[in-house]
């Protein structure tokens, strides 16, 4: 009896060790199977396993907006809006609010726009407040929980302390209405105020036709090692440098500047889109916010991420083992970066490839219409299904309230 | 006057500034103030005097230094003054966010390290790393089992050989697959063509055909088919396995039709481009504008849409009817036969004798051994030729360029291209190419001079290149620009001194 119980402890190991890594050949590269914490999760299916009710704002919140800029679906924020466009059509969405598990509220805040297409947040938390009154007023299902199974997308550079300036959003903080709801949003940082525990990171939205229309045959061999295009100072709003990225990019500059191996630059190349089908390495500064569309475009394009960027939270990062794929620097080791990088072992090296051209990796990453299966559309609602069943303690009771509605600076109150 | 003026304005103001913060001095004594808020107004008036004394960025730095808590800088010496200005201040700092192990806001130092410039061994390693990525892109996108080329090159020693030669064997040479080299040559082995291939390195196997290589095309594209037949029966001997394709001397090759030959089943062709030079360029436009449109040099398998094949692609010699030439060194331009055999890739089974798998629509090689007629291309090793393979994307890609470049036939070269011992032709210059040459010497020491150089040349002859230079330094330094002009002109040289 004892022997039979050993064999069948050891079979268990055995398989728990062979899942891990599990080789399968692909039909172009061998590619490796994605296991995250909680096993495979990137290719689960959400259909069935949540409901979601959309709630029917009038158009002055959604359609108006874009009417007014339809720059708004081109920009990097555009998650928000072919969120809303995807959640019309899903088979998760429900039209019965009461057997729903999450509720959506369309709200595109981040489509006032400058003429220079940057995305002004002043007008966010009065217009997410006036949306939030209106579905308090309207509908039940606010009041029932005070919001804490809503969820909303926040995808601005700091998420839901909705400015642009670090210092500033930190001084808000989150919009204190959205206090107890779920946040997806792009931005993602440890122990930072503007990220609250439960919410999910969605990288930010590229256009996948332009990426596609950009591959490049799979066997032209990989020759630039490094590869960067974008700013190192950004002179009109940081002149003596050290603000911007927190130094980080301007120390890239400084030390390798001249080295052949990098082909870091500030031009605006129309091949970026194939150089980075020709780089190992790809590298993903922080900038002003920490995250960056540069890991969206490495990961699709099968260049090892180099992320630069402390206590960063990357996208679906309970659900994609980012440790095992791309490489984190401290900001401080950027001095260091080309023994760093040198001294990664070829096989290492393989094996991240490999695991980036696994077409889950690549999907997951991307925002196409029509949606397909294992998008990131896909994952935000694996995200939300894995938060499910609700705990008993969300729903007050009837008259208690939590949520003080007049917090946070004067000028949110004001009526959008 | 207006100095004094200046003076005594600025005073007034310092006054001033000292009165206002004596007057909130007292006011602070009087109300109840902390002494801490004292404290700060006195270090902004410390602050605004630094600034009036050093300049704006300095007391910025001062703040700087006071206020950012994880930086670490490695600014160099003059802004260490404001470095122990800085820690002669005594003051609480307040980091924007909480923690101590948090993401800090603010003004981070740029790290830069001491020597901020490419270290040698980190390049190598990073090569290296680049090397083992394509080696692994190759492996998965290249061609997945590899078979062996098999070149069949016919040749035979003339002026224009080493140039030939060359050319295939540095193509043959980058070929990333095992690559097996038949060179058969007319007229029997040669030194001269066993030292040009000795030097790639590859694996060959060098023939002799009995034959030497008469002056026609006519009989030269003969002999050239027999010798090639000739080396199909080396293959066929030594069970060589492979694809075989034929490397003819003078043609071009691109290194993408070895990658394409690989996908061989049994016979394949390719498109060939034909390179006519043509001499006499004004009379042929002429001609040409009476008929249609000139066709495309291109010789090959022609395809329908759905990339079967369909046809061939031959060259039609009848607009060169006449003109062409008859003899090797004739000016005219060289026409090709209407497919040549470097058009096809053939799989090296074909001609093994005794093999089962071979399929049926094949005549076996030594049925075309004894044949009277000319074997112009592999395809008269097939019954059939809709087994033929269009190989290069149904033959749109030109892979290879068939062109033919013969001297003289009275031609002389030297042998392997050696000169040794220096020519009897002498061609006497009446001016030196270089200004300041040593005066002509009388004829009897140039007759001494010269047995002596000619001794030195005899004895340093391993390469033309360095008797020149060794002579230069004798005589003079020269400039380096006239290089060129000695290397052209040794020989006018060295009979000038004789």
């Amino acid at each position: 009896m004892d022997f039979w119980k050993w064999v069948f402890f050891g079979f268990l190991c055995a398989a728990l060790v062979l899942r891990i890594g599990a080789v399968e050949l692909g039909r172009n590269q061998p590619t490796e199977r994605i296991s995250g914490s909680a096993g495979d999760v990137l290719e689960d299916n959400p259909v069935g396993r949540l409901k979601v009710f959309v709630y029917e704002l009038p158009s002055k919140y959604n359609k108006k907006i874009l009417q007014k800029d339809p720059r708004c679906l081109n920009h990097m924020f555009a998650a928000e809006i072919f969120m809303h466009r995807f959640l019309l059509s899903s088979p998760v969405r429900t039209l019965n609010p009461k057997e729903a598990d999450w509720f959506y509220t369309p709200v595109y805040t981040t489509c006032d726009l400058t003429p220079n297409g940057l995305p002004l947040p002043f007008k966010s938390p009065r217009m997410m407040r006036s949306a939030i009154q209106l579905i308090s007023s309207n509908w039940p299902y606010w009041n029932r929980t005070e919001g804490a199974d809503h969820f909303f997308l926040t995808p601005h550079d700091f998420g839901a302390c909705f400015h642009y300036q670090e210092e500033k959003a930190i001084e808000r903080g989150i919009l204190t209405l959205l206090k107890r709801a779920t946040l997806v949003q792009t931005f993602g940082q440890r122990n930072h105020v503007c990220l609250k525990d439960g919410s999910i990171t969605i990288p930010p939205y590229a256009p996948p036709q332009k990426i596609y229309a950009h591959l490049i045959p799979e066997n032209t061999p990989r020759s630039i090692f490094v590869y960067f295009r974008g700013l190192f100072y950004d002179v009109g709003n940081d002149p003596e440098g050290g603000y911007y990225a927190r130094g980080a990019r301007a120390a890239v500059w400084e030390n390798f500047k001249d080295n052949p191996l990098f082909d870091i630059s500030t031009d605006h190349p129309t091949t970026y889109y194939e150089d980075m089908q020709r780089a190992v390495f790809c590298l993903c500064p922080l900038g002003w916010a920490p995250w960056s569309p540069r890991l969206v475009e490495a990961v699709v394009f099968g260049c090892i991420p180099i992320i630069i960027a402390d206590d960063i939270v990357l996208p679906f990062a309970d659900a994609i083992p980012w440790e095992e794929i791309g490489v984190f620097v401290d900001e401080e080791d950027v001095p260091k970066l080309d023994t760093i990088l040198t001294s990664i072992p070829p096989e290492v090296i393989l094996r991240k490839q490999r695991l980036l051209a696994n077409p889950t990796m690549k999907q997951a990453m991307l925002f196409p219409q029509p949606a397909q299966p294992g998008d990131a559309f896909h994952q935000v609602l694996n995200g939300l299904a894995r938060k499910l069943p609700h705990d008993r303690s969300i729903y007050l009771k009837p008259g208690e309230k939590l949520l003080n509605w007049t917090a946070g600076p004067v000028g949110d109150l004001k009526p959008w | 006057m207006k100095l004094s003026a200046l003076q005594q304005s600025y005073l007034n103001r310092r006054s001033n500034s000292f009165r206002g913060s004596a007057q909130l001095d007292s006011a602070a004594d009087g109300s109840v103030k902390s002494p801490a808020a004292v404290f700060w107004l006195v270090l902004h008036g410390v602050c605004c005097l630094i600034s009036l004394v050093l300049g704006f960025r300095f007391s910025r730095l001062v703040f700087f230094f006071i206020f950012s808590t994880s930086a670490t800088n490695l600014y160099t010496a003059p802004f260490r003054g404001a470095a122990e200005i800085a820690s002669h201040l005594d003051v609480r700092s307040t980091p924007v966010t909480g923690a101590a192990d948090r993401v800090v806001v603010g003004r981070h130092g740029i790290r830069i390290r001491p020597w901020p410039h490419p270290d040698p061994v980190e390049v190598m390693k990073a090569h290296q790393i680049l090397e083992r990525v394509q080696r692994e892109q190759r492996a998965l996108f290249g061609v997945k089992n590899p078979r062996t080329v098999i070149a069949v090159t016919p040749t035979y020693a003339r002026t224009f050989q080493k140039l030939h030669l060359t050319g295939v064997m540095h193509s043959l040479m980058l070929v990333p697959y095992d690559l097996v080299w038949i060179v058969v040559e007319a007229g029997g082995v040669t030194n001269e063509t066993a030292s040009i291939i000795a030097k790639s390195g590859l694996r060959t196997i060098h023939v002799g055909f009995r034959q030497t290589m008469p002056n026609s095309w006519e009989g030269r594209h003969k002999l050239e088919s027999r010798m090639r037949l000739h080396a199909l029966g080396i293959v066929r001997e030594q069970k060589l396995d492979g694809v075989v394709m034929f490397a003819d001397d003078s043609n071009m090759h691109s290194m993408e039709l070895f990658d394409e030959i690989q996908n061989v089943k049994w016979i394949g062709a390719v498109s060939v481009g034909i390179l006519l030079h043509s001499t006499d360029s004004s009379a042929t436009i002429q001609r040409e504008g009476e008929e249609e449109s000139t066709p495309m040099p291109v010789q090959g398998p022609a395809c329908n849409a759905t990339n079967k094949l369909v046809g061939w692609h031959t060259f039609n010699s009848l607009r060169y009817a006449g003109r062409s030439a008859v003899y090797i060194d004739d000016r005219a331009p060289v026409l090709p036969r209407k497919l040549e055999w470097s058009g096809f890739v053939l799989n090296s089974r074909l001609v093994w004798k005794d093999v089962d798998d071979k399929p049926e629509w094949v005549k076996d090689l030594d049925e075309l051994d004894g044949a009277g007629e000319e074997v112009e291309s592999p395809l008269s090793l097939l019954k059939t030729t809709s087994m033929v393979e269009p190989l290069g994307n149904c033959g749109r890609q030109v892979l290879l360029w068939w062109l033919r470049v013969e001297a003289r036939s009275d031609s002389k070269f030297p042998a392997q291209w050696i000169i040794d011992p220096p020519l009897d032709i002498t061609v006497p210059s009446k001016r030196t190419p270089w200004p300041d040459a040593p005066p002509e010497l009388p004829s009897n020491e140039k007759m001494s001079d010269g047995a002596q150089t000619q001794d030195q040349q005899i004895n340093k002859h391993s390469t033309k290149t360095k008797t020149p230079r060794t002579r230069r330094s004798r005589t003079k330094r020269r400039h380096d620009t006239k290089v060129i002009g000695v290397q052209a002109s040794t020989l006018s040289v060295s009979e000038q001194q004789n």
